[in-house]
Parts: structure tokens; C-alpha cells; sequence
């Protein structure tokens, strides 16, 4: 163990607590810390003052990357690896390419959505630093959780220890690393 | 007294949990079922399920030792019942990604209490639907050649045929599905996680938890996620029994070859999906004590699903008929009179008792709220939609272009018992479901609680529903909620001005 720990660690619970404390801490002008809950809170993202996901981009690459091989794959097989006539068609008859082509245009884009999300929320994670605290299993039960890191700049141990309980923290724990 | 249980199904506001529970008390309800000690009666259901899985065991094994003319397929009819079970399955499967993806694009919340289900349900049922056209081709080690490989032959497969789409649409709408219910279980795993007191459990579902720790930056990507898959899914499940349809559609075949295939099989595929979900909602819900999650008003609106979409089948049925006549076809028109009065008339109207009349019951209110009911006509659903594609698939065939030719279909017991097999495969897979998993999305489920709202004040939903519901509702039983939630209707009517604050709530 190193002597610094992870951070200091705020125990809430009720959604309408945790959200009023985030907008605090967000305001205080905290930077490296989170909010941890039994289920997304409407709203939370905001009271923490993050942006937008950028998931949608990826999914937007992907989906338009599979639907583009789909073609592709379709074009080379039908026009160049064997080009049969069927039916009197056109070697490369597009039309009746659309199908395959939505279908891996969906399976591309639910890839990138399911992979990128894992990718951007670096799961899986099997360890942090939050499991340490024996409380902590509520989470994804019926409590709700605010860590701030020691790493944080304006990270002090007993200010903050005030502001939580001011907050209406049920329960306020030193995290170890 | 029926009019007491009235739940006003336009403003939603009729409580989708019953009673003043806490978060907690959704989670232990949930895992309860996963979490009892006495499995006596699941193992009994589990062997029987396993015996029937056997039975698929041998009757493919046959069938891939001895090749397809174990079963009743002739000349004229060479689709028999491995296409119609294949349809079937698939059809079952739409309700799932229905419930999941369609009615969380439309904001219907009370999706939350069985979409878990529904979209397990979806997974088995294209499990189940992947076997037929794997085994059908009769020599199952060529089975490969459905998928562009490159061989040693310099062979591709056709990409102008219906039945290549359909690989890439089943295959596709398969994985989709399998990420999406592994995506929405991710939560409830690490809740089972942190719950878990044996080693074993608590390694086997962290394993599949991934680590997740409920952080508001994690949600925000999974929340894009899940509304991503949710938009990705609605075309595409709208896709998957258009393409299966295209099956039929693009051949020339008279009673195959319309154009109006493609919506009418959709339809279709909704009204079994929610058939077979009532059929193994309504007993779960009974057997693991989850009627105050998944309420009556959870049944009756997927009743009134099966209402909308098996009268859209009706009108597909009569439309046929209509442009059988109306387009002057001598050929369409025979096709559809030996439907209705020939060899298969039996058939023909078993399906139409069972799909367009039995629904049509639930315009009473009474009996949309009556699971017994509910339960016995989703069999019969269940039973008439098996028939359709029994009646589409052979009535067309039997009697093709040439009279000479014409011949009379009957399966053979190797037909019988794949399909009873393929039964076996579905109820195997969700044994183990039940067993092991969720049955109801926890973390979606709080979400629609008054109290997980950010601006919620205690107290709040009181005003409105006045003080019937106490403490202990766990322990109540399904008529008592049900009395309770009337008692809640009529405090609310008293205090309609309360009501559009109400409706904000989860805005």
C-alpha cells in the first residue's frame, strides 16, 4: 500500500442526495472524481458536468464500414471471383445486394456500439480501487456513492469530509489505493 | 367491480411497481427465485425439458445417418415441416427485440418488467429456429457452403437468393439480440456478483460483470449504447421476417408470390412473440412471486398487442383472398379456394379459429385481466400460428402447375419428433435461464420507481394514491395488490389536480 490512498469515498441514500451533492462537487471545480449508482439516475451525467458520449461516431464508422464491405464483398464475389449470369441480370445487380448489405451495416454498428462502449468505459476492469471498500457491494443494490481521488488537486481530506457531511452523507470512508 | 381495477392506460400513470418498495426490495425479489434452496420442482421441469432435448439428439441424428427421406417429404411438397418450424421459431423470436428495442424507441415503460424475459425467450426461439435450415440440407457436413468460405472448388454462394439473405438476416438478428440481452444484463450480473455468498457464484458472475462498478461515467456510455443497439434493432428485427417472407415472396409460386408478405409476416411474428411470452410469463410470474413486477397491467398491454396484431393477420388473410380475385389470376384464385376448401381445409381453418377469432376476445376488459384466460388463448396463438405457416407452405405446394403431379403431404413421427425435440432445446435453455439468471432487468427496473428520480420528493406519489399501500406489500398477494391499485385509482380521481405533476415524473 502505498501511503497516499485512492481517495475519499461518500455513501448517499437516496438519488435525490446523490444528485444535489454531484452538482456541489461539480462545482467546487473537482476533476478526478465520479458518482457510482445502483442504476442510471436521469440526469447524473449533467450534475456532473460531463459531455456528451462519442459512442454515436463509432457506431456511425462501423455500421457505414460493414454496410461498405457488404457491398463489396457482394460486388467481388457476383462480378469478379465467379461472375455467372442469373436470371439475365447485370453481373453486378445491386438491388438484390441491399439486403446483405443492411444486415452487416447492423451487425458492424452493434459491434462497434457493444465493443466501443466496452473500449470508452475500459471494461472489462476486474479491479478499482472503489472495491476495497466493504460498503461499496450496495452499489448495485440500493446505495449510492461518491469518490473523489487523492490525485485530484483540490483533493483535502477533512474540507471534504465537511462538505460531505453537509450534503447529507450517510456514511464518509478513506479508500485505499 | 371490474370497473375498480380500471387503469388509465393513456397517462401510464398506474404504478409499474406495486406497493411502497424500496430499491431494495426489487432486488431481492428478483434474486430470490435464483437463490432458493429447494430446486425439486425445477429439476423435475429441467428433466423433462433434457428428456425432449434427447429426443432432437436422436431424431437429427437419424436424420443425418439416413438424409432426408425420413420425413414425409414427396415430390410436389419438398418444404415440409423443417421450413414451417423454422418460421415458427423465428416468428417467436420478434417479440423479444419488440419489447426490447421498439417499445423502448416509443418510451413505453412498463417494457422494463419483461423485457429481460422476452428477449431470452428471443434467444432460444432463433436457437431453436437455426437448427432446421442447419439440418435440412440434408447432408449436414456441406452445411458450410451457406456462407461465402472460400473452398477448393472456387464456388460462392448466390447473393440474388432470398435464401442467402436469410442467412445473414437470421445470423445477424441472432448475435444483435445476444449482445443486447448481454449488454442489459451487464448491471444485474455484478448486482448478483455483489450478492453472491459462494465463491463459485461470485467468480462465475464477476467473470461475466466485467468489472462494472455503477459509475455515472460508465452509465453514460451504456446508456448511449443501449439506445444505440435499441435503434439498430428496430430495423433490423422489421428486416429479419421481411427476409424470411422474400423465402416465399420472390418465388413464383400462386398464394406465395404477393407483395403484401412482407408486413403480414411481421405481424404474424409479433402476434406469436407475444403469445409465447404470455404462455411463460404468466406461470413464471406465479411459480417466483413476481406479481408485483410484472403486473396485470404488464398482461393486459401484451394483450392488447396480440389483439392489434392478430386482427392486422386477419385483414392479411381476407386481403389474399381480395387480390387473389382481383388480380384476374386463374392460377392465385385456385390457389386460394383449395386453401379454404381443399385437402387442407382442416388446417386452414384451425389457423383462422385460432388467430383471427380466439384474439378477438380481448376487447373485454375482463378478460385481458384474466392471466387464466390470458394464458389459455396464448396456446391457442401459439398453436394457430404454427398452422399458417403449415397452411402456407403445403396448401401452395400440394397442388402445383401440374395436375399430374399433385399429392397429398403428411409428416412422418421423424418430423414430429424434431419439432417436439426443438421444444425440448427452448425449454432446456430456459430452465437454465431461470435458474441462473435475472428474469427481470433490476437496475431497469428502479429506474421506473418514483423515488429514482433525481427531483423526486417523499411523500410525492401520497398525494396521489393517498395512504392504501403500507409497508408489507412484499407479502401480499395478487388480489390484495390488485384491490390496493383500484384503491389508488380512485384516490386519484379525486385529486386530478395532482395529476400532470405526476406524469412529469419520470420526464
Amino acid at each position: 500500500m502505498a501511503d497516499k490512498p485512492f481517495g475519499l469515498m461518500a455513501e448517499f441514500d437516496t438519488a435525490q442526495a446523490v444528485y444535489h451533492a454531484c452538482e456541489k462537487v461539480r462545482d467546487e471545480g473537482f476533476t478526478r472524481w465520479d458518482s457510482y449508482t445502483p442504476f442510471p439516475v436521469h440526469g447524473l451525467d449533467k450534475a456532473m458536468g460531463l459531455p456528451r458520449s462519442r459512442l454515436p461516431w463509432i457506431v456511425l464508422v462501423m455500421g457505414l464500414s460493414g454496410a461498405g464491405l457488404g457491398m463489396l464483398l457482394q460486388w467481388w464475389v457476383s462480378a469478379v471471383a465467379q461472375p455467372l449470369i442469373i436470371s439475365g441480370k447485370p453481373l453486378f445487380s445491386w438491388q438484390a445486394f441491399v439486403p446483405v448489405t443492411f444486415e452487416l451495416g447492423v451487425l458492424f454498428g452493434a459491434f462497434g456500439a457493444v465493443f466501443g462502449m466496452f473500449g470508452l468505459n475500459r471494461l472489462p476492469q476486474y479491479y478499482h480501487s472503489v472495491f476495497n471498500s466493504e460498503r461499496f457491494s450496495r452499489v448495485t443494490d440500493d446505495k449510492f456513492f461518491i469518490a473523489i481521488e487523492a490525485s485530484d488537486p483540490k483533493y483535502d481530506e477533512k474540507k471534504l469530509k465537511k462538505l460531505f457531511k453537509g450534503l447529507g452523507a450517510t456514511h464518509i470512508e478513506v479508500v485505499e489505493d | 367491480m371490474a370497473a375498480n381495477y380500471e387503469i388509465d392506460p393513456v397517462s401510464g400513470r398506474a404504478p409499474l411497481v406495486l406497493g411502497e418498495g424500496s430499491f431494495s426490495d426489487v432486488t431481492n425479489a428478483v434474486a430470490a427465485p435464483m437463490e432458493r434452496t429447494d430446486w425439486r420442482k425445477w429439476w423435475m421441469a429441467f428433466m423433462v425439458s433434457l428428456g425432449m432435448l434427447g429426443i432432437l439428439g436422436v431424431a437429427v441424428g437419424y436424420l443425418i445417418w439416413e438424409g432426408t427421406g425420413i420425413w414425409g417429404l414427396n415430390v410436389p411438397v419438398a418444404w415440409g415441416w423443417a421450413i414451417v418450424n423454422f418460421v415458427f421459431w423465428v416468428g417467436i423470436g420478434h417479440a423479444g427485440t419488440l419489447i426490447s428495442a421498439i417499445l423502448f424507441l416509443l418510451r413505453q415503460k412498463w417494457r422494463t418488467s419483461i423485457n429481460r424475459f422476452a428477449e431470452a425467450m428471443t434467444i432460444f426461439a432463433v436457437l431453436a429456429a437455426a437448427i432446421f435450415p442447419g439440418i435440412h440440407v440434408g447432408r449436414i457436413w456441406v452445411a458450410y457452403y451457406m456462407f461465402p468460405l472460400p473452398n477448393q472448388m472456387d464456388v460462392w454462394p448466390n447473393f440474388r437468393s432470398p435464401l442467402l439473405w436469410d442467412v445473414f438476416a437470421v445470423s445477424t438478428y441472432f448475435t444483435v439480440s445476444l449482445l443486447f440481452w448481454y449488454v442489459g444484463l451487464i448491471p444485474d450480473l455484478a448486482t448478483m456478483r455483489d450478492r453472491s455468498v459462494t465463491k463459485l457464484r461470485k467468480m462465475v458472475y464477476g467473470i461475466f460483470a466485467l468489472g462494472w462498478r455503477g459509475s455515472t461515467r460508465h452509465w453514460l456510455h451504456y446508456e448511449t449504447a443501449y439506445l444505440i443497439l435499441a435503434a439498430l434493432a428496430t430495423p433490423l428485427v422489421l428486416s429479419v421476417h421481411t427476409i424470411v417472407s422474400f423465402d416465399f415472396a420472390v418465388s413464383n409460386v400462386p398464394g406465395w408470390h404477393t407483395t403484401i408478405f412482407p408486413p403480414y409476416f411481421v405481424a404474424g411474428a409479433i402476434f406469436s412473440g407475444f403469445a409465447m411470452v404470455l404462455t411463460l410469463m404468466i406461470p413464471a410470474r406465479k411459480i417466483f412471486d413476481l406479481e408485483h413486477l410484472v403486473t396485470i397491467k404488464h398482461l393486459e398491454n401484451m394483450a392488447k398487442v396480440i389483439l392489434l396484431t392478430g386482427s392486422m393477420v386477419g385483414y392479411a388473410y381476407a386481403m389474399e383472398f381480395f387480390i387473389a380475385w382481383y388480380s384476374g389470376n386463374p392460377y392465385e384464385g385456385f390457389a386460394f379456394v383449395n386453401r379454404a376448401f381443399g385437402d387442407y381445409a382442416w388446417a386452414y381453418w384451425i389457423m383462422v379459429s385460432c388467430n383471427v377469432i380466439s384474439p378477438q376476445f380481448f376487447w373485454f376488459k375482463k378478460l385481458r385481466r384474466s392471466p387464466m384466460f390470458l394464458f389459455i388463448i396464448s396456446i391457442f396463438v401459439n398453436i394457430g400460428m404454427w398452422f399458417e405457416r403449415f397452411v402456407i407452405t403445403v396448401t401452395s405446394l400440394h397442388h402445383d402447375f401440374l395436375p399430374s403431379s399433385w399429392d397429398y403431404y403428411t409428416p412422418t413421427i421423424w418430423d414430429v419428433l424434431t419439432f417436439v425435440g426443438s421444444f425440448g432445446l427452448f425449454f432446456t435453455l430456459f430452465c437454465l435461464f431461470v435458474r441462473f439468471m435475472p428474469m427481470v432487468a433490476i437496475a431497469e427496473v428502479k429506474t421506473v420507481m418514483p423515488q429514482a428520480d433525481p427531483h423526486y420528493v417523499p411523500g410525492m406519489e401520497k398525494q396521489v394514491q393517498g395512504d392504501v399501500l403500507g409497508p408489507g406489500w412484499m407479502q401480499r398477494s395478487e388480489a390484495d395488490a390488485v384491490a390496493a391499485q383500484a384503491s389508488v385509482e380512485a384516490a386519484r380521481d379525486t385529486k386530478t389536480d395532482t395529476d400532470s405533476d405526476e406524469g412529469k415524473r419520470h420526464g
